[in-house]
């Protein structure tokens, strides 16, 4: 439990680590997989993102061609919500510290 | 037959969240945790990843730690979203077959829970990205490729259904 001074200066995380206001952004990776459709990532990208068909076919090509794409990037928690929500659609999706 | 293949699915799924460690804590919260490793079996470990990649030559202990909280923490909502999707499938597909009308959002519902069957056959049969479209008779695998690729026809149709 932390007192109300502790609250004021830092900021729990949902996993329960406390973390500094300067932490670095956390990015969402989707990963190549040899089952997934194309159309069907372009359709994911664009209902979980809001992105429109062009740009959500530029990043699934980036998936397909390059092998990875990062398709969201923000606080831990916002980030953890989309790879989860990917996950949800079948998706492989990881997240990690910007660099 | 999408119906048998969509109830293993469930069988898979229920016998996965069986796994998930119970304790006190998490009765007096109502809070449920899952497993905070991967499933050994590959085709669980395809539908539930890991939420950092931890197959490269050395993951920090940073990333392990981190990827077990996030699994404990998410697989059971995402059992339940699978399991959602695979009983709306088996609620709307009549069992002798026939036309099927769907709405917006069980068509959606339909194309994940198809999705779901098709990851785990692909990864049943190891599948790669210029599969052929059959093998030779002899091939024990070669009727389970042909569900596969109906399967993935019936998925690009309903993608395009949606997406007109």
């Amino acid at each position: 439990m932390t007192t109300p001074v502790e609250l004021e200066q830092t900021q729990v995380d949902p996993t329960g680590a406390e973390i500094v206001a300067t932490d670095r952004p956390w990015q969402t990776v989707v990963w190549n997989d040899p089952v997934n459709l194309m159309s069907y990532v372009t359709y994911v990208f664009q209902k979980l993102f809001g992105y429109n068909r062009d740009q959500a076919t530029k990043l699934m090509l980036d998936v397909h061609h390059k092998g990875r794409a990062i398709v969201s990037s923000g606080s831990k928690e916002k980030v953890e919500g989309d790879v989860a929500r990917l996950h949800a659609a079948g998706l492989w999706a990881t997240m990690q510290h910007a660099s | 037959m999408l119906r048998g293949l969509v109830s293993q699915m469930n069988d898979m799924y229920a016998a996965r969240a069986d796994e998930a460690p119970t304790d006190e804590l998490a009765e007096l919260t109502g809070i449920r945790t899952g497993p905070s490793t991967s499933p050994d079996d590959p085709i669980l470990s395809r539908l539930l990843p890991d939420f950092h990649r931890l197959d490269d030559d050395r993951p920090t202990k940073e990333d392990i730690d981190s990827a077990a909280m996030l699994r404990s923490l998410h697989e059971p909502g995402l059992l339940d979203l699978k399991t959602g999707v695979a009983d709306l499938l088996l609620d709307t597909c009549p069992p002798a077959g026939g036309d099927v009308r769907l709405t917006v959002e069980q068509a959606d519902a339909w194309l994940s829970a198809i999705n779901d069957v098709r990851l785990a056959l692909g990864t049943a049969l190891d599948v790669s990205e210029d599969m052929p479209d059959e093998l030779p008779d002899d091939d024990p695998r070669s009727p389970h490729l042909a569900v596969y690729h109906w399967l993935t026809w019936v998925q690009e149709s309903l993608v395009q259904a949606l997406t007109e």
